[in-house]
């Protein structure tokens, strides 16, 4: 079993609506988000492109934030699901600094705090609640041990990135491009 | 836009970095964290209620979600109603925020003048507030007659006030929504095909080869299933052509990006049309079987080539001949997608007209991936008396202006308010139900002195918008997932209704729209058409006249009712009346003829930016609906403000830095009320600038909103009107920068 998500960047619009359905979900405070928009601009006008980006956790098989935390509240769920133990952290903030992907954020009552792809969804057969309410259905989730998943099925003919690879830390985010 | 980068901010130096001190070092020592803060909630542990958004007009059907302890969790779209399919947009489920903002209006307000002559509002009951605007309604009545007490409404709760000045006597009303958004498009279209294109648009794009935006921001515009559509034509491999000055969300999905110089759309849809004629591309059966028209349209465009566009639009010729031939291709199944907010350079109405026509030259009027044949079901009218007959009405304030408008004109109501105009009907009272005039409005100064002349305004809103601030009374709705509201049924693929409900009673003393008109009926001795306690009771009769209930409504939420019309589509070659003149599609307006107006679209040039200005081109940000979400917590948060897209050229000439702020000045000297920051981006083409309409509130009571970005509304001051319904043309201002505060300049001269 191994959890990934594929984010089609031919379809997003970056209308952010990820960001919120996460947030009413889990419960994040005003002013902080666990996935979140990039806009990327190239070129010259007329000769333009724009990638938006539905970004979040990479979960990653070979995870910086897991190896560096002292009290092993990052760990590791079923599927390489990468999570915080939120009643073992210390808020040290180490998880924070090794994430080459400014993941993570302190939560305002003190611990560390991230995208759990909805773990508690995903235990019961749903897919992320960013998954579900995104209109352009442009994020795809699923496992990708199976090749009937949706995940797996999304990456399957299409060209896909993964954010910086040169980290070695084996992200499980694939951009189709 | 939130990203990443915003967040790390907050994080180290908000309450984020505090509360870990606190935390870290606390009476348990060098403790573990407790979590406090509630974590997700399994769906089971939750009580859905049936809904439909009010965040934005779209309607969206959806389910709220409560907690054990009363409080509103989320909100989720509901999955068989085909504006969203089960997937709300980020203002839909941002909507709880409308709930929770602390800011919103909490109980009614009434305006009182201290004796040193200074204003204020004061908190009152219901029971005074609705005393003092019945009163105000007979005292209105009886001096001037009921016409004289004029409505401005929006949405769902407009629909209650419209319902009570109908009962009252007064048919003077407008929304925004006609004049100032999508008029020239309904006059446009009925005059070319006898048919609306409604709303949602009937626009086939799920199944298109070829959609084709002129101007229109899919995915900027969150139009729900429109986006969703969107989405499909590009998995389909449908072709996708954007005609925009700004290199939008949509033209980056394009197959086609047309970078049109603003303002001379009417040139390049002139020469496609051209290019079908000339190089045989048309429908031919189309064209002879349901047109009226096609030989003066022959003639009409004979010399609109692409060569002659080219110097308009800058559009090279080939361009322009690829796309047509790409639309002739896919024809018939090709989206020329009417757009919604099309009121620019006043002649709007033509300008869809040439889409219209378009529409017909490719087949593309009712036919698999064009223009579907929509149905809806009319929702049968709870019993009350005949509404009494105005002596005059919206129509009036026109005076034989505008004879294809259908609706009142907000711009024309202002002016019966300001006696100097000297019209023959003046409006003397105002009742200004869920929209916020004077950021949805161009030329803030007519609004101005109107809202100063009239002897009353009552304002009803959930939020202390700018509107609130000109209010005699102030009525304080309860939010949409508070309430009961009238069954939405809009016209779609299938006929279908949706029920919204209160998932939680009114917080704070708010009330729903519909308690608040009968309510002021009920003081007017109108209870004859508040034949009711509860609304529900009327939704109950109008769901089982409809066959189903409202027990049944609250599980389903949204019913769907087979089509009785015939199929979807046309089928091919079968006899059709199209409700026009001729009993055609008229590719020549006869209509428009009969009037005095152009029969056939033809290009105008219009005014240009004058040296050291640049175009103010406005649109939509998906996470925001005008100004009425800027405020909202969930919402803001995403995008807390608007900034002015400048081209990096023009960023050069003017020294103008990412994120500076700046002031803008119109051509008539206006300046914006706040600064601005600046957003150095290609996207924008040099004479043009660009910002997201809805920001720079004026009123201090929105604590996130106000101040925030800058109101391209109080920019708006040249409004070039359309001839034929009216439709406020507001592309045609142009402003420049301040980059010292034009305030503080002030201050340093007089001292």
């Amino acid at each position: 079993m191994r959890y990934a998500m594929a984010i089609d960047t031919k379809k997003c619009v970056g209308c952010g609506d990820c960001v919120v359905a996460c947030q009413t979900e889990n419960n994040v405070p005003h002013g902080y988000c666990r996935d979140w928009i990039v806009e990327s601009v190239d070129g010259t006008y007329p000769s333009l492109s724009l990638e938006f980006r539905s970004e979040r956790c990479n979960h990653c098989d070979n995870a910086p934030c897991v190896r560096c935390c002292p009290t092993g509240a990052s760990h590791i769920e079923e599927g390489g699901i990468v999570a915080v133990t939120h009643d073992k952290c210390i808020g040290c903030g180490a998880c924070i600094q090794s994430c080459p992907y400014d993941a993570r954020y302190s939560h305002p009552e003190g611990y560390v705090d991230k995208c759990t792809f909805c773990l508690h969804r995903v235990q019961k057969g749903q897919s992320p609640a960013c998954v579900d309410v995104c209109p352009t259905r442009c994020l795809h989730f699923g496992n990708l041990d199976d090749p009937n998943s949706d995940v797996s099925l999304a990456i399957k003919d299409r060209k896909w990135k993964v954010l910086a690879p040169e980290a070695g830390t084996k992200p499980q985010l694939y951009f189709l491009t | 836009m939130k990203t990443r980068r915003d967040f790390i901010r907050i994080s180290a130096v908000g309450t984020g970095a505090a509360a870990l001190s606190i935390k870290a070092f606390g009476s348990n020592g060098f403790g573990l964290f407790k979590s406090e803060t509630e974590g997700p909630v399994s769906d089971e542990d939750l009580t859905p209620y049936p809904t439909y958004c009010e965040v934005c007009f779209w309607k969206c059907a959806a389910w709220a979600y409560v907690d054990k302890s009363g409080r509103i969790r989320k909100v989720i779209g509901n999955k068989n109603d085909p504006h969203c399919n089960g997937r709300l947009c980020p203002r839909g489920t941002g909507g709880v925020g409308m709930v929770y903002d602390e800011d919103r209006l909490k109980t009614p307000l009434i305006r009182e003048t201290k004796k040193d002559g200074s204003q204020y509002f004061r908190e009152a009951s219901w029971e005074e507030a609705l005393d003092l605007v019945a009163g105000k309604m007979k005292e209105v009545k009886e001096k001037y007659g009921p016409e004289a007490f004029g409505l401005f409404n929006h949405g769902t709760p407009g629909g209650h006030f419209h319902h009570l000045l109908r009962a009252y006597g007064s048919e003077t009303n407008a929304e925004p929504a006609f004049a100032n958004c999508r008029g020239p498009r309904s006059s446009a279209y009925f005059s070319t095909f006898g048919a609306y294109i409604g709303s949602p648009e009937s626009t086939d794009i799920r199944d298109t080869r070829c959609l084709v935006l002129i101007g229109s921001h899919l995915g900027e515009n969150m139009h729900n299933s429109q986006v969703q559509e969107m989405s499909d034509a590009i998995d389909n491999g449908a072709a996708i052509i954007t005609v925009d000055p700004r290199f939008s969300t949509a033209a980056a999905h394009s197959s086609y990006w047309l970078p049109i110089k603003p303002a001379t759309d009417i040139a390049l849809l002139m020469a496609w049309i051209h290019v079908l004629i000339y190089e045989g591309l048309y429908n031919k059966e189309f064209v002879e079987k349901y047109t009226f028209g096609f030989e003066y349209l022959k003639e009409h465009v004979k010399n609109m080539t692409p060569e002659w566009a080219y110097g308009i639009t800058t559009i090279e010729p080939e361009q322009i001949r690829k796309t047509a031939r790409e639309m002739a291709g896919a024809a018939p199944a090709v989206v020329i997608h009417p757009g919604r907010h099309v009121v620019w350079y006043g002649d709007d109405t033509q300008r869809e007209r040439a889409m219209a026509i378009l529409t017909a030259l490719l087949g593309a009027w009712g036919k698999r991936g064009g223009l579907y044949l929509p149905e809806g079901i009319s929702v049968p009218h709870f019993p009350q008396p005949e509404y009494p007959e105005p002596e005059w009405t919206w129509k009036d304030l026109n005076y034989g202006k505008y004879p294809l408008a259908t609706m009142g004109i907000t711009t024309e109501l202002l002016k019966a308010s300001i006696p100097r105009y000297n019209y023959e009907h003046q409006v003397k009272a105002w009742l200004v139900a869920g929209t916020n005039l004077p950021l949805s409005m161009p030329d803030k100064p007519l609004f101005k002195e109107a809202a100063a002349s009239v002897e009353f305004i009552a304002v009803m809103d959930t939020m202390p918008m700018d509107i609130t601030g000109y209010a005699d009374v102030i009525l304080p709705e309860a939010t949409y997932l508070e309430r009961y509201d009238a069954i939405r049924s809009a016209p779609n693929r299938e006929p279908n209704i949706a029920l919204r409900m209160p998932a939680i009673e009114p917080k704070y003393d708010t009330k729903p729209g519909w308690w608040i008109a009968k309510h002021i009926g009920e003081r007017l001795g109108l209870h004859d058409y508040f034949n009711y306690d509860d609304y529900a009771e009327v939704i109950d009769w109008q769901l089982k006249k409809m066959g189903t209930s409202l027990e049944e409504m609250k599980k389903i939420g949204l019913k769907k009712f087979p089509r009785k019309s015939g199929p979807l589509y046309l089928g091919d070659g079968e006899d059709f009346t199209f409700n026009t003149n001729t009993g055609k599609v008229e590719l020549y307006s006869t209509d428009f003829a009969d009037h005095g107006f152009d029969a056939l679209p033809k290009y105008t040039k219009h005014p240009e930016p004058p040296q050291n200005f640049y175009r103010l081109i406005y649109g939509r940000a998906p996470m925001h609906t005008f100004s009425r979400t800027s405020n909202n917590p969930n919402l803001s948060d995403l995008m807390s403000e608007n900034s002015v897209w400048v081209n990096p050229k023009v960023a050069d000439l003017w020294g103008l830095k990412k994120g500076q702020e700046v002031w803008l000045k119109n051509q008539d000297g206006h300046i914006t009320s706040f600064p601005v920051k600046v957003r150095v981006t290609e996207r924008i083409r040099w004479d043009s600038v660009y910002m997201v309409h809805g920001f720079g509130h004026n009123n201090k009571k929105l604590s996130r909103a106000f101040g925030r970005g800058a109101s391209d509304t109080e920019m708006i001051t040249n409004v070039a009107v359309d001839p034929i319904m009216g439709g406020t043309g507001m592309r045609g201002n142009f402003i420049t920068f301040l980059t010292e505060d034009p305030a503080l300049e002030g201050k340093e001269v007089k001292a």
